[in-house]
């Protein structure tokens, strides 16, 4: 470190421009004028898309896996026929969804695949055809503390993370040497979204939301977006949030819809109510093999199911019942 | 109960085998949770199962297929979320760690992330997901491969996750925590280690009825040798028992 200078030099650059350019007084402004009263935000899928999300923005979904993950908003946007968007990228089944409709340009990536199952298709084909323009890599930690640097307000944090790896280097963190201690550190940029999907246990009709059980990044990420889309399992009534105030995990005021949705995770599984239904996923894995068999699968499960209440009943209460830990009411 | 194991069988015990008592171990989706369930159920009852998305300290009853299931947090002593997860890493309480890819190189750094150019990749892999993290911060960790040619090459096409990177030093030098590093790598064909002064692979010991020769042939970088080379015990039917029996009694790994 030179003693002299006054600023601390950059000795490394990831390659990546950002994608979501970090403006933390714009995103101040707007909290600022965010409505802060206790008003009944409940609407549909179809009425949260059309309000809040539009063609290019940057949205972010959360979820870990096939789990607790806002599988019936991502339907509806798919529906929606809106495009070009931008994504951070910790994704299983729902960014598949959008990759088979060509919906996604940019991608903040962590990892997109199929787990157990192994590589993605969709997303195979989306990013060796170049229909996916651009990819900045980082790692699952490095993501999330970028939510956690917009949650706490501030342009970046610093990492261990990532150091000495092509990860950095096609990502756009940049490495300093710390001015306490002289080692390198990575530091990670503020990632604010223009929308953000979370699904979670139970909300009231605020937007007072409680999750069961692991937490994943719904903390962070609720606290970084412009808009956030909140599905729920169940709606329960203010009192009952007010009973149990240490669980609340994401506060009303950082929610603008909040979408009821028994089974908004289906096929993947939710904490404590149900299962993954391991039969559709397998035949959905089966069905991303091929372009044809993809848009066979879009058009009988998504396209053509007008909401999520249809989709309900086109799985029907044998199946639910099947993959159900406890009753989950419809 | 016959004493005939499969390869996966092999592998999941001789990964167990690695792990110890009283430690914590971040465990990623597949082998890893097989070896780290056996573990718990033979030499290892206090073994910290963690899991990136939030779950600590889960006794593992029944086999988690990802790495945010409910099973993941079962009768755990904390389920929290993926930053305390990570934070916990990067301040270095995580003793072990797992890791795998779809190549390595002889300093143990690992893809996932890209087969061929990132800009026009030939195969778009998932990425790092946590297993940066992983390499960057555990103490000590373990990748388990198949072992073969392509996967064991001189360079690899992409450095997603840390391993010694271009040899001693080097991790050091770019920034990650002290003292940390690839450990252990365990294949079908036998268990390596790292050579304390060069921090390239070497070969420690072999599985049942694998020569040296084999294990040559199917790396495709020169493989340092330890003084001794010794044999790795096939499963015991006790493991095998807990195995079928208690660990994975649908046989989804047999």
């Amino acid at each position: 470190m030179n003693k002299n200078s006054k600023c601390i030099p950059i000795v490394f650059e990831g390659e990546a421009p950002l994608i979501q350019p970090v403006d933390l007084d714009s995103f101040r402004e707007h909290n600022r004028h965010k409505s802060k009263s206790l008003i009944n935000k409940t609407m549909t899928e179809e009425e949260a898309i059309d309000r809040f999300v539009k063609d290019g923005d940057y949205l972010g979904f959360e979820l870990y896996g096939t789990v607790r993950c806002p599988v019936s908003l991502t339907r509806a946007l798919v529906r929606s026929g809106k495009k070009d968007f931008r994504v951070a990228g910790q994704g299983v089944y729902e960014l598949d969804l959008l990759f088979a409709r060509d919906m996604v340009r940019e991608i903040d990536f962590t990892y997109i695949g199929l787990e157990v199952y192994g590589v993605s298709q969709l997303l195979r084909r989306r990013v060796e055809s170049g229909s996916v323009t651009n990819i900045v890599e980082w790692s699952n930690a490095c993501l999330t503390w970028r939510f956690k640097a917009a949650s706490m307000g501030v342009p970046f944090v610093p990492t261990r993370c990532m150091l000495g790896t092509d990860t950095l280097r096609k990502s756009s963190a940049k490495v300093i040497e710390c001015p306490f201690t002289g080692k390198k550190v990575a530091l990670l940029p503020a990632l604010v979204l223009d929308v953000g999907f979370i699904h979670v246990n139970r909300a009231d009709i605020h937007g007072n939301c409680q999750i069961d059980g692991i937490s994943g990044f719904a903390f962070e990420m609720a606290r970084a977006c412009k808009h956030l889309i909140i599905s729920t399992e169940q709606i329960v009534k203010t009192e009952e949030i007010r009973e149990h105030p240490d669980r609340t995990i994401i506060p009303y005021y950082l929610v603008d819809a909040v979408v009821h949705a028994p089974y908004g995770s289906w096929p993947g599984e939710m904490n404590g109510l149900y299962e993954r239904d391991e039969t559709h996923y397998k035949m959905f894995i089966e069905k991303q093999q091929s372009p044809d068999a993809t848009d066979e699968y879009m058009k009988e499960w998504v396209l053509d199911i007008p909401d999520h209440k249809s989709l309900i009943e086109k799985i029907g209460t044998q199946r639910l019942k099947e993959i159900s830990l406890k009753e989950v009411l419809l | 109960m016959t004493n005939q194991y499969s390869p996966s069988e092999l592998l999941i015990c001789l990964a167990s085998r690695v792990m110890e008592d009283g430690t914590t171990a971040f465990i990623g989706t597949g082998i890893p949770m097989l070896a780290a369930s056996l573990a718990q159920n033979m030499h290892a009852p206090n073994l910290i199962p963690i899991f990136e998305f939030g779950g600590t300290g889960a006794i593992l009853e029944k086999l988690p297929l990802a790495v945010g299931d409910m099973r993941t947090y079962n009768k755990a002593i904390a389920a929290s979320g993926i930053c305390d997860i990570m934070e916990t890493a990067q301040r270095g309480f995580v003793e072990f760690g797992f890791l795998g890819g779809a190549q390595i190189d002889c300093y143990g750094n690992l893809n996932s992330t890209v087969i061929g150019d990132h800009k026009n990749p030939k195969v778009r892999l998932p990425g790092s997901g946590g297993a940066n993290d992983v390499g960057s911060c555990c103490w000590r960790t373990i990748a388990i491969m198949r072992h073969d040619k392509r996967r064991f090459i001189e360079k690899i096409d992409f450095i997603t996750t840390p391993g010694y990177l271009s040899g001693p030093g080097a991790r050091e030098e770019a920034g990650l925590p002290a003292n940390t590093g690839p450990y252990r790598v365990v294949t079908n064909l036998c268990v390596m280690g790292y050579d304390d002064h060069t921090k390239r692979m070497k070969l420690l010991s072999l599985n049942p009825g694998v020569s040296m020769e084999n294990v040559i042939e199917n790396t495709g970088f020169e493989l340092l040798m330890a003084d001794e080379i010794t044999a790795n015990k096939p499963p015991t039917p006790e493991e095998l028992r807990i195995l079928r029996q208690q660990v994975d009694p649908d046989g989804l790994y047999r």
